[in-house]
């Protein structure tokens, strides 16, 4: 177990390290000159210059990798020719813009990330393992038919096209809730709930027909299983045998794609969270890459490339813990 | 199979154990009225896109001029007129602030959308296949390696990467030939893991084993032997990855970083009718329509391709069967995750 777990995160660790490479490179190679927009449209030569000797973008590449990575790690100083300027451990450098810490940043808008991310969870667990559940329980009858063209009419539909209708619909017409705004959680709980709603629901039913999908699929192959045969034979009502017994072959790979969506979500959802105008880490980078501040585009990539390769090691675990059957190797 | 001339109808009866022949597919996909009707959707929506200049020289329009008498400077540039300034001249009515013509718009976005849709898919097929037949045929340290870039590829989201991509490349790069490459070269995972599995499956049948002692080189085996017949699975998940691309595509428009205005696409639309939707829900309903109809009949279609392809597949959804129960949990996959479409951008 202890050595399976060293082994995964090694590799993680190996993944996030190519990840941060190709991204850097890419950072790197890019047409312009990154001095220039760091130092804004009216910087003079001169000052270019001043600002390309304190980010240390005359050095080589390799260098400047070095450096980089060695501020994740421990932090790393800045010399503006007058002063030290430090950047803490996990430093992923400063904004152009704003001149902000890039992991003060991300980590500022981790909230509004969170607050989405749990929510849509709950709501695409309950949908999603609902549906594929009722629609196992009744195959074959028309409740399973317009299930599962339900199903797969929403999969692949775009999350914004949902959004948009709900919030045409409950917003514009009905107007049972006002445009959604984000009210920070510590501000008023009260205000964030009734603000996340529409969000949690449209990211939650866009999941959800995922999760019907894999529930239907796994409780499926579960009933056919002999022990469920067996049960049956004992006579063991229908509800119990697919609510107890098969649900509890059907989850862990509900319980493990749950894990690997958690983490996506986390590293930010870029179309909701730019719907919604929720200031978490996907609009952080969408509003980065308009206004080509480089370091933030490359801070959020690393953070939510780690946010998915860790929740990859937990998918794992959790299967593991969940079904006995599967060995870790 | 039909049973009257099963000797001598030799191809065929060779075609049934390995993989249907294209006649067989044809035959089942017929029999599905809902295959029918999507393809049909679909294949209507390539003529309209293919004829969008001829439509729009017949409606008498073209997608950039703006139209201001069309429009209600007073409220805003709403669309004089109901339903979005529908009328003779112009049939989906105009766009709500510049009063250029909706369907012209509406067609030129679904040249984009189709373009870029496809051309991904071929981009990732062709890397998808390379790879995968590298791995499936190269020695143990290649196929190691390889595999591990392809689950890298899987694991990373898709459009977090490609929206990063699209803030390094210089602003004079053409954008729809941008939007495949970035969709193109972010997406190939998917692809390379089947052919993979396909290719050590097919490696150790007689057929390969007695091309390689007829002296074929890995190069003459692979494009002889195992592209033939890597056809079907692979086609039927590129079915798959075009809506997808499809999706991807508006995804990255409606954030703003996919095709550049003038320009029509039907996620730019969207972005814009955000502001719009009370005043205009012409404007909404109509780029979000089509994407979803568009959506829905690919996905129809890859689905009934899927099972034309294997019939058993259907059958084992249905009923579960308790070896691929097994086999998928220690895999650690079920079957279904397998054959599910390829997971889209939240």
């Amino acid at each position: 177990m202890t050595r399976y777990l060293l082994k995964r995160l090694g590799g993680a660790l190996l993944v996030l390290l190519v990840l941060s490479v190709a991204i850097y490179t890419l950072f790197y190679l890019a047409p312009g000159d990154p001095a220039r927009l760091a130092c804004g449209e009216r910087c003079s030569t001169a000052q270019v210059a001043q600002v390309r000797e304190r980010l240390g973008l005359g050095d080589p590449v390799l260098t400047q990798y070095a450096h980089f990575l060695r501020g994740i790690f421990v932090g790393r100083d800045y010399s503006t020719g007058t002063a030290l300027l430090h950047c803490d451990a996990p430093c992923l450098g400063f904004s152009y813009k704003t001149d902000q810490q890039v992991s003060q940043l991300i980590l500022d808008r981790a909230p509004a990330t969170l607050s989405l991310a749990v929510g849509a969870m709950v709501v695409w667990l309950v949908v999603g393992v609902g549906t594929g559940l009722l629609s196992a329980l009744r195959r074959g009858g028309i409740t399973e038919r317009v299930l599962t063209v339900i199903t797969l009419a929403a999969t692949g539909t775009p999350v914004f096209i949902l959004g948009l209708l709900l919030l045409m619909l409950v917003c514009a017409y009905l107007q049972w809730l006002p445009f959604p705004s984000y009210v920070p959680l510590s501000d008023d709980p009260e205000q964030w709930a009734w603000n996340m709603l529409l969000p949690w629901l449209t990211l939650g039913f866009f999941e959800s027909a995922k999760y019907a999908r894999l529930t239907r699929g796994s409780t499926l192959e579960t009933l056919a299983e002999d022990h469920i045969r067996t049960f049956r034979a004992y006579g063991v009502g229908e509800r119990a045998i697919v609510g107890r017994h098969a649900l509890r072959g059907a989850l862990p790979p509900v319980i493990a794609l749950n894990a690997n969506d958690f983490g996506t979500v986390v590293g930010g959802a870029v179309l909701t969270e730019t719907l919604f105008g929720i200031p978490g880490i996907g609009k952080t980078l969408v509003d980065a890459v308009r206004l080509v501040d480089l370091p933030v585009v490359v801070g959020v990539v690393l953070v939510t490339g780690t946010m998915v390769v860790l929740a990859n090691v937990v998918a794992d675990l959790l299967y593991a813990t969940a079904d006995r059957r599967v060995a870790l190797r | 199979m039909t049973t009257s001339a099963p000797v001598l109808d030799a191809p065929g009866a060779a075609a049934a154990t390995a993989a249907p022949g294209a006649r067989q597919v044809w035959q089942r996909l017929r029999a599905r009225p809902s295959a029918l009707v999507a393809g049909g959707v679909l294949a209507l929506l390539v003529v309209l896109a293919l004829a969008a200049p001829l439509l729009a020289a017949i409606e008498g329009q073209d997608p950039n001029t703006y139209h201001d008498s069309l429009i209600d400077s007073a409220r805003g540039g709403v669309p004089l007129g109901s339903f979005g300034g529908v009328s003779g001249d112009h049939w989906l009515g105009v766009e709500p602030g510049t009063g250029r013509d909706l369907f012209v718009r509406m067609l030129y976005g679904a040249r984009i959308s189709l373009l870029v849709a496809v051309g991904a898919t071929v981009v990732q097929v062709v890397i998808g296949v390379t790879i995968g037949l590298a791995a499936g045929l190269g020695n143990r340290l290649l196929d190691s390696f390889l595999s591990r870039v392809t689950d890298l590829m899987v694991a990373l989201p898709m459009l977090v990467l490609a929206i990063a991509l699209t803030a390094v490349v210089s602003d004079g790069f053409p954008r729809p030939l941008l939007l495949i490459l970035v969709i193109g070269l972010l997406n190939w995972g998917g692809t390379a893991r089947i052919v993979r599995a396909q290719t050590l499956t097919l490696k150790s049948l007689d057929f390969v084993a007695a091309a390689r002692l007829g002296g074929s080189g890995r190069l003459r085996v692979a494009r002889r032997e195992l592209l033939p017949s890597l056809a079907a699975p692979v086609i039927t998940y590129a079915a798959i990855l075009v809506p997808t691309n499809i999706v991807n595509e508006a995804s990255l428009s409606f954030l703003g970083i996919g095709v550049k205005p003038p320009t029509p696409s039907w996620g730019q639309m969207l972005s814009n009718a955000q502001t719009w939707f009370r005043a205009d829900p012409m404007y909404v309903l109509l780029p979000a329509g089509a994407l979803f109809v568009t959506v829905f009949a690919f996905t129809v279609l890859g689905d009934a391709v899927r099972t034309a392809l294997d019939p058993r597949e259907a059958s084992r959804l249905r009923i579960g069967t308790r070896a691929s129960g097994r086999a998928a949990a220690r895999k650690g996959r079920t079957s279904d995750q397998n054959s599910a479409p390829e997971e889209t951008a939240s």
